[in-house]
Parts: structure tokens; C-alpha cells; sequence
């Protein structure tokens, strides 16, 4: 009765057991899947980040470092009933505040009661030293350190630039993959120029982890470990001190200081007028006093060196000099009657030669100058003449960095614009123009637009007769003492060198006995000039470079106060406190300095 | 002395070398799972599990030595006083035991706890054994077929009440013995399509594709089988029955099973809706194995079972930690392993003139069967999660001992089969 149950029994078992040998050769030899699975699960990249690089004055003073910040973490597997009301007033945020972090560390995707979970980022050495008193009162909640920068004054914020956690967007252009969301990134200035350079190398520690995120040891001994790089650190040209100096002189004014030394286009100050305090953009407040700042109407994080475009004004004429000589349309002799028909002028010369000319600033000369330049009378019709002289004179201007960005190392560097033959098609509708339409050129009104930062390479070129470096912050990266290679490069003018001998003297005498005479020092010949840039209705903006000495210069240096009037008085007073501080390390003429603190350039009206 | 050689010598020797190797490969494996390389403590240290497995293995070769020497005629004359004895036990449990993991199965001596319910298998197993082999049992009697479920479901019932539902569900296997014994197969039969029909409810998410399917298939059959009344009357309540089946299932998973037991079930049909979740236990366990490979990461180099991925890994899951560390290889030796296991029961079972044993060897046999199936087929996904251990593998002190027993005995009756014979 009971034939062939015993086999059946037997074949059911032995079906079973071939039913899990072909399953499990289907999961564990077939699919792939589950290995990456379980490496995914157990293993752990713990990223060791590395110190972002120092950045240094010339002397090598700490502009900026590094100090330690603290995030405030929470293992909610440790977490006890707490009093809610106090834990708000020690962390100083709103139930609201704490009610809606612990939803959204609930909602997260990582989110594990046995894993550290961010609460609070960013609190400063004071917030915890206040907190840490308090934090056994609080179980579960543990202090991580981090670094964040700080910055050893208020100077050079524009320059530098700030550092604060990369946004979305940013992470998800990022093409190269290196940033992680709450990694550090540079956002402006020479943090974001440089990132690359600060930033350093992440290290990765592989980790074992177990089901609850607990670490239980290294993978493979630390083989596949790495070390983090720190970044590294950067020297600038800036002298600290004349920085601070140069932001002193412009507290209260509105405008630019860019100095630079012509033997190597480093830049020793950079002032942008009015500024902020760098360490405001860091730590926890960073956003709340970001927005504060932005919305500023002064505009404290328009970095005016390179970003204002302004006319140049009468230190253009230095320029237009230079490349009438160089085109052979004057002589440094060739008079020219100083008519005052078309333009009006000022002093009371008559007719000057070039040297004159320069020194007393005269309008109707290098309205005369400009002329001859561009209708030199190669062709009979005056409208082709003065476009083939305005090309000729735009390849000279233009040799001297003007119109287009000298590639500082900085972000935003805008381009001025020096006018050119299609410009002024498009202008007139592609309607003939000739001189008399674009002559106020001549005197660096009309359409030249220049940023401070040219003006002070202007001069550095005059200083270095004929030749520049691109002006640079950073004069050294790292280990190797180098700056980048674009900054080792000389950059020629069309002008001949001997050309510029012309216009130094003129510039000596302007600041020995013309329109720059608040810029004169005891020992130290200042080569420099005015410039005063119509700004109806407003009170003109003062314009003054110059650079000093006038043997083997140290500092060339340009200065912009918007709406105050004269060059001579506020531009010219603090460029040569500027070059004095440089120098000297300090000022001899207490009351010049007085003056340009008093700031009342203007005359009473 | 003379009769104790007898008997070890006439002990199975086939079967206690593959006890032997079952219960060394599973202290190895309980090792394997709470070895630390941080700590690094050797598989003998207390501290462990594996050095507790050791001192439970060292009892369980006393408690052989004690099954061996006790008087043959014990096991099958206190047969029913020993399932009083159970009963009452089981009784108990869930009024003076202890809660561990849940679950109110054990009971406390000292220190100790051992479950009842793992020494309730043995205890049925003889009690079932000495039923069917009295005199003037039938199986076609439908008193005696009523009294021997009653055997097996009050101790099942007992164990329910301790919502030990994994225990409770092994009693189910006796069915195997009851069907070698000659019980008509139509019970399985049901069970298993009843079985295959609630999977498919599942499975197929629009019911009416089943419904459909039932008709279209009572309609092939009447229309192509032969046309008597009866037959027809027959499958068509059949189909109708079938159809009630399916719309139930809804309502039972649902309603009847506990909110644990549903998701195990979910789990099962789709791992994927939430691994995180319900579907965690089994997601994990497969890849543990999956991530083993050919050959396995090597002796104590697993990282899903050691780190805790996997849950129960020293008991219930304790599979996984062979399928990550010994890869296909290993899972083979010790699928092999059972497969020879439960087949020399069943050869020893069939060498028997007497019913007693026979019918014992059976039961125990489909005990181990059972737990074989259901703990690899949840470990790789083929059958919910149903918290019972790998015999021999697992850890535990009481599992151990329950399944040494059961084995024990059953060599026990074998090493007298020819004295039995002479007795009768």
C-alpha cells in the first residue's frame, strides 16, 4: 500500500537541495550585484580633509589662517529627555528652530539613530566655550572640530575673497568631482583664483563599518589609505602694513589705492573703498552678515580696483604723449597754442611745449596732439584719415594694458575700453565720423574707460620706461617660490623707451611745482600726475598715479576718490602718504595726513 | 563492559561522523561571526558565543552518553508520560518564563534557560511513533487520524500561545510520517496548492487574471474530460472553493497575520519595496551570501555577517555567514552534508522490522527536513522569514541538545534493531 513513498520522500529532498544549490549559484556566482552590494554596505571612505593653505604678506606676516571651528553633532541613540527650553537658550536657537532640525535629520536619507548626524555647524571657539559647559546636560550631543579661516585684520577683504560651503549648483557643475556637499570652497578674490592651490588633497581613510555605522577597524591594514595634503600656502606682494594704511586714508571715501611694484608688477596694496571686515563672511553668522553686506548700498564687496570703469581723465594725456612721439607727429618742442576755442583749460599758460604741456595739464595741446595723430593726411577724405590714424592710435593705447584685462589674479577683472574704428561705427549707426566727432578722447574723457588698476600698470610702465609685468597678488605659491608663469612674462609697449624720458620729467615737475604739489617729499623724487574727471552733477572724482623714485623705481602707484573734487588735493595727498609709508615706513607730514582724514577737499560753495 | 561495546560498536557510525562534522563546522562558523579583529579573542574564550557553543557541544556528548546507556524499552514505554510531561511544561512557559527576544519560550534554571518547545520534538516524535505502532491503529480511521493530529496540535497550540509561530509550524512536518504511514496524500496535496494559490494572490496583483484563469482551466476540464454530473458537480465546487480561497487572502494577510508575519510575506514576494524596512532581514542575508562568490571571502574575512548586517547570524541566519566566507563551495558541502544526513535517516528508518522505530526515524527525519528547507529557503529568499535554527549550526544550547536527542535516540532504537526484533 505504501510502494515508492519512501522514494518520493527521498526525491522531495533531494529537489530541494538542488532547488538551493541552483539558487545559490544564481546569487553568488551569477549576479554581480551582490558583492558591490556588500562593499557598499560595510565599507566606509572617511575623508580627511586636509588644512587650507596660509596666505602671507611680502614680509611674511599671516593675512589669513586657519583656526578651529566646531560642529555641534548628535547621536540620537544617546539622546535623553532634555530640557528644551534651556538647550534653546544655550544654543541660542528658537523651539521652532530645534523642533524643525530634529524632522529634518529624521527625514534624511543617511539618517541612522547610531550615527553622528550634523545639528549645529559652525560654532566659533567662543560659542564653545560658552556650550561646553552645558553639553552634559545635554546627552548625545557631541562637539566635532573642523577648520574655518580667519583673518589677521580687516584689511584686504576685496582681494582676498572669502570661503564658505559650496553651494548646489556649484557641486553639481562641478565636472572634476573633487567637492563634496558642506566641503569648503573660495568664493571670490584670491581664495577662488587660487583654490586650486589652497585647497589641498583630501586624504581617504577606508573604514569597516558595521550595520550601525560603528567604525570597527581599517580595511586591509590602512593599504588603500591616503594621507590629506595640506594646501598650500600662498606669499602675496602686499606689504600688510601699507594695506592697512592705504584702507586707514580711504575710511570714508569711496574709490581705489592700487600700488605696485614696477620691477615685477607684484601689487602691494589693493584698497577698495568702502570695505568690509573679512570676519564677518566666516563661521555661523556667515550667511546673515552676508546678506547684510551684499545689500549694502555703498557696495562694500564691489571690488573697485577692478571692477569700476571709470574715464581716466587728464593721466590719460600722458599716454597720448607718448604715442604722438612714437608716431613722429610732435616733438617733445612742437608748441601749441593753448586757445581754450574748443575746450577750455586752466592756469595760465599760453603756449606750452610737451613737457609744459603735461605739467600744466593743457587741454587745447593734446586736443592739437590728437589731431595730428589721427589726421595725419594719408588719405584726402578726412572720415578714412581719421580712422586709419584712430587704429594706429588704439595698437599704442592699447600696448599700455588699456582695454582689455591685464589678468591679474583675481576674479571679475573688468576691461575698460579704449575706443576703436568698429566702436564708433556701431555708435554712429556705421554714419562717417571723423575727429572732430570723438576728440575728447584727447584728454581721457569721452569713451575711454579705464579701471584703477590699469592706471597704476600705466604708471608702472612709465616707471619701468616702456615695459610691464602683469600686476599680481600672489608672488609665490608654495614650496616652490614662484608666482604663475604668466606673471614672469614682460610685456613691451609700442613706445620706445627713450620716449618716456619726456614725460618722467614732465611728471617731476608736476609733482615739484604744478598740479601734484601736495605729493612732493623731502628726499625722494615723486614722479606723478593729476587727473579731475568731470562727474556733473557731482563734484569731479580725483584721479592721481605716480610712482617713486624716479631712479630705479620701488612703487608706482594709482589713486581714485570718487566725488572729491581736484586730483591734486585728496588723490595726490594720499598717494604720496602711500609711497612715504612705503619707503619711509612712516610719514613725515603729520598734517597731510590730517588733511586727507579731515576729507573736506571740496571747495566751500 | 562486554554489552557496552556491543552497542558502540552496533551505534551508526555514518551518522554521528556527519553529526560530528555538522556540530564542528557550525562552532566554526558561530566563531566566524562574533570574531573580532580588533579583539581578536580566541574561539575558546567564555566571552563569545562560540565558547559557550563549546561547553553546550561538551553536554551534548554527556547527554549521548546518558541516551545510550538508559534501558532500551524506556523511550517506548514513557513515550506518553514524557508528552504529559511536555505539555504541562509548555503549559507553563508563558506563566512563569522568561522573555527573551520577544518571544516567552523560555524557562529559567539559574542562569540558564532552555525552551521547552525544542525538547517538544523528540517528545511528539515518540509519542507519535508509539500511537501509530499500537495495536489496531489504521490510518484510514478517521478517530485514529483525529487523535494523531491532536498529538501534534496541542503542543502546537501550546506553542502558539508563546508566539513561537516558527516552532509551532515544524509539528507540520509529522505529515510526511503520517503520509509514508500510509496517510491518503490528498492532504498534502490541498496543503500544497493551497499553498500555491495564496504565493500567486500574491504574486499577480489583479486578482480577476486568477479568476479567469480558474475558469478557463474548469472549463477545459469539463469540456474535455468525461461528462458525468458528478465529476462536473465536483470540480466546479472545487473552482468556486479555489476562488473563495483567493479572496480571502487578501482578508488573512491583512487581518489574521500579525503586522510582523505580513511583512515577512511581502518581503518575500518583493524584497525590493523596502529594504530598509521589513525587507531588510532577507535583502541582507542575500547579500551576504551573493557576496561570497565561487570560493567565499575566506575564514573570518566576511564583513556583512561580522558587522552585523545580517541579524540573528549566529542562529537563524547563521547561513549566511558560510555563503559569505565559503562562497557556493561551502553552501554545496553543507547542503551535501544534510542531503546525506537526512537520507541515511531515512535508509536507517527503512532497515527497521519494528514500527516504533521506523516511524520515529521518519519523524525525525521530516523534522530535520523542515528546518533545513525553511531556514536555507528564508536565508536565500525562497521562503519567508520563519525564525527557526539550522540544526547542528545555530547557536544555542537548547536547539543543540533538542536535535542531539532526537538524533541520538533514533541510533539508539537503531543499534537494538535486532534485540527488538528477538522481543516481539
Amino acid at each position: 500500500m505504501n510502494e515508492g513513498r519512501k522514494e518520493i520522500l527521498q526525491i522531495v529532498i533531494v529537489l530541494v537541495a538542488l532547488v538551493f544549490l541552483v539558487k545559490l549559484f544564481f546569487i553568488q556566482v551569477v549576479d554581480e550585484r551582490y558583492a558591490e552590494l556588500s562593499d557598499s554596505n560595510a565599507i566606509l571612505r572617511q575623508t580627511e580633509y586636509p588644512v587650507r593653505g596660509l596666505i602671507k604678506d611680502r614680509h611674511g606676516k599671516l593675512i589669513v589662517y586657519n583656526i578651529p571651528e566646531f560642529n555641534l553633532e548628535v547621536l540620537l541613540k544617546d539622546v535623553k529627555r532634555f530640557d528644551s527650553a534651556k538647550f534653546c537658550a544655550v544654543f541660542e536657537i528658537s523651539r521652532e528652530e530645534l523642533r524643525k532640525k530634529f524632522k529634518e535629520m529624521k527625514a534624511r536619507k543617511e539618517y541612522s539613530r547610531f550615527k553622528p548626524t550634523l545639528f549645529l555647524s559652525q560654532l566659533s571657539t567662543t560659542d564653545f566655550a560658552k556650550i561646553q559647559d552645558y553639553l552634559d546636560e545635554f546627552p548625545g550631543f557631541y562637539v566635532q572640530p573642523r577648520t574655518t579661516r580667519a583673518y589677521s585684520s580687516a584689511a584686504l577683504a576685496n582681494a582676498l575673497g572669502y570661503v564658505s560651503e559650496i553651494s548646489k549648483t556649484k557641486l553639481e557643475n562641478d565636472a572634476s568631482k573633487i567637492y563634496k556637499q558642506g566641503d569648503y570652497i573660495g568664493q571670490s578674490g584670491i581664495e577662488a583664483f587660487y583654490e586650486e592651490q589652497l585647497r589641498g588633497t583630501r586624504g581617504v581613510r577606508i573604514k569597516l563599518r558595521n550595520v550601525k555605522g560603528i567604525i570597527k577597524g581599517s580595511f586591509k591594514y590602512g593599504a588603500y589609505d591616503t594621507l590629506s595634503i595640506p594646501g598650500q600656502d600662498l606669499i602675496t606682494g602686499i606689504d600688510l602694513e601699507l594695506q592697512k594704511y592705504g584702507e586707514y586714508l580711504m575710511g570714508g571715501k569711496s574709490g581705489s589705492i592700487a600700488a605696485i611694484e614696477p620691477s615685477s608688477g607684484e601689487i602691494l596694496a589693493l584698497v577698495s573703498g568702502p570695505s568690509y571686515d573679512p570676519n564677518l563672511l566666516t563661521g555661523r553668522r556667515y550667511s546673515s552678515n552676508f546678506r547684510l553686506i551684499s545689500s549694502d548700498t555703498n557696495k562694500p564687496l564691489f571690488n573697485r580696483p577692478l571692477m569700476a570703469q571709470y574715464r581716466p581723465g587728464s593721466i590719460f594725456k600722458i599716454a597720448q604723449a607718448m604715442t604722438a612721439l612714437q608716431e613722429g607727429v610732435i616733438t617733445p618742442e612742437t608748441r601749441i597754442r593753448c586757445d581754450r576755442s574748443l575746450i577750455d583749460c586752466h592756469g595760465d599758460h599760453t603756449n606750452e611745449d610737451l613737457r609744459g604741456a603735461i605739467t600744466n595739464s593743457c587741454n587745447p595741446y593734446f586736443l592739437g596732439v590728437l589731431r595730428k595723430m589721427l589726421n595725419k593726411g594719408v588719405i584726402n577724405d578726412p572720415f578714412k584719415d581719421t580712422r586709419i590714424g584712430l587704429a594706429e592710435w588704439d595698437k599704442h593705447i592699447m600696448s599700455f594694458g588699456f582695454g582689455k584685462p591685464l589678468g591679474i589674479d583675481l576674479p571679475n577683472e573688468k576691461n575698460g575700453l579704449v575706443p576703436t574704428p568698429e566702436m564708433y561705427d556701431q555708435a554712429y549707426h556705421n554714419r562717417p565720423w571723423k575727429f572732430s566727432n570723438i576728440y575728447s578722447i584727447a584728454i581721457g574723457e569721452g569713451e575711454n574707460l579705464v579701471v584703477p588698476l590699469q592706471m597704476a600698470n600705466f604708471v608702472a610702465t612709465i616707471a619701468n620706461r616702456g615695459y610691464y609685468y602683469a600686476p599680481h597678488i600672489v608672488k609665490a605659491i608654495g614650496k616652490d617660490q614662484k608666482p604663475l608663469p604668466q606673471y614672469l612674462i614682460r610685456h613691451y609697449t609700442t613706445i620706445d623707451s627713450a620716449n618716456f624720458r619726456v614725460a618722467i620729467d614732465a611728471m617731476q615737475r608736476v609733482v615739484d611745482a604744478g598740479t601734484g604739489m601736495r605729493a612732493k617729499l623731502q628726499d625722494i623724487i615723486v614722479c606723478g600726475k593729476t587727473g579731475t574727471v568731470q562727474n556733473d552733477p557731482l563734484p569731479a572724482h580725483a584721479v592721481f598715479i605716480a610712482f617713486a623714485p624716479r631712479e630705479n623705481p620701488k612703487i608706482a602707484i594709482s589713486v581714485y576718490v570718487e566725488d572729491s573734487g581736484q586730483g591734486g588735493r585728496s588723490a595726490a595727498s594720499i598717494a604720496s602718504l602711500m609711497i612715504e609709508k612705503y619707503l619711509l615706513g612712516h610719514t613725515k607730514r603729520p598734517y597731510i595726513e590730517q588733511y586727507v582724514m579731515a576729507g573736506k577737499f571740496l571747495d566751500p560753495k | 563492559m562486554k554489552r557496552e561495546d556491543n552497542i558502540s560498536g552496533s551505534l551508526d557510525w555514518p551518522t554521528i561522523g556527519l553529526y560530528l562534522a555538522l556540530v564542528l563546522l557550525g562552532w566554526i562558523n558561530i566563531y566566524a561571526v562574533v570574531y573580532d579583529e580588533g579583539v581578536h579573542q580566541p574561539i575558546f574564550s567564555f566571552t563569545l558565543n562560540s565558547g559557550r557553543q563549546l561547553v553546550f557541544i561538551v553536554a551534548s556528548f554527556f547527554i549521548i552518553m546518558g541516551i545510550v546507556i538508559l534501558d532500551l524499552r524506556f523511550y517506548e514505554t514513557f513515550a506518553y508520560v514524557l508528552y504529559g510531561l511536555i505539555l504541562v511544561l509548555l503549559f507553563l512557559v508563558p506563566i512563569i518564563g522568561k522573555e527573551v527576544g520577544g518571544n516567552k519560550a523560555w524557562i529559567g534554571i539559574g542562569s540558564f534557560g532552555v525552551q521547552p518547545s525544542e525538547f517538544a520534538k523528540f517528545v511528539v516524535a515518540l509519542a507519535v511513533a508509539k500511537y501509530i505502532s499500537s495495536v489496531g491503529f489504521r490510518m484510514d480511521n478517521l478517530r485514529n487520524q483525529a487523535i494523531l493530529f491532536g498529538i501534534i496540535g496541542l503542543p502546537m497550540a501550546l506553542i502558539l500561545l508563546q508566539k513561537d509561530t516558527g516552532t509551532a509550524l515544524v509539528f507540520t512536518s509529522f505529515i510526511f510520517v503520517f503520509f509514508r504511514e500510509g496517510m491518503s496524500p490528498f492532504l498534502m496535496i490541498v496543503g500544497i496548492c493551497a499553498a500555491a494559490i495564496f504565493i500567486l494572490t500574491l504574486l499577480i496583483p489583479n486578482q480577476l487574471y486568477l479568476h479567469g484563469g480558474i475558469i478557463i482551466l474548469l472549463v477545459l476540464l469539463i469540456g474535455f474530460g468525461k461528462k458525468k454530473f458528478k465529476r462536473i458537480a465536483i470540480l466546479t465546487v472545487g473552482a468556486i472553493i479555489i476562488m473563495g480561497v483567493i479572496e480571502s487572502v487578501d482578508y488573512v494577510v491583512t487581518d489574521v497575520l500579525k503586522p510582523h508575519q505580513q511583512n515577512r510575506v511581502k518581503a518575500l514576494i518583493n524584497p525590493d519595496a523596502d529594504p530598509l524596512g521589513f525587507g531588510w532581514n532577507v535583502t541582507q542575508s542575500k547579500i551576504a551570501i551573493g557576496s561570497g562568490g565561487f570560493f567565499g571571502k575566506g575564514f573570518l574575512k566576511g564583513t556583512q555577517t561580522k558587522f552585523d548586517f545580517v541579524p540573528e547570524q549566529s542562529t537563524d541566519f547563521i547561513f549566511c555567514t558560510i555563503g559569505e566566507e565559503h562562497g557556493w563551495v561551502g553552501s554545496l558541502v553543507v547542503v551535501v552534508l544534510f542531503v546525506a544526513l537526512l537520507l541515511r535517516i531515512i535508509f536507517i528508518a527503512e532497515r527497521q522490522k519494528n514500527r516504533f522505530t521506523r516511524v520515529y526515524a521518519y519523524s525525525i527525519a521530516s523534522i530535520f527536513f523542515f528546518h533545513f528547507a525553511v531556514n536555507i529557503g528564508m536565508t536565500v529568499g525562497l521562503f519567508p522569514v520563519i525564525g527557526i535554527p539550522l540544526p547542528f549550526f545555530s547557536y544555542g544550547g537548547s536547539s543543540l541538545w533538542g536535535f542531539t536527542i532526537l538524533l541520538f535516540i533514533l541510533l539508539k532504537l537503531d543499534a537494538h534493531r535486532g534485540q527488538v526484533l528477538q522481543r516481539i
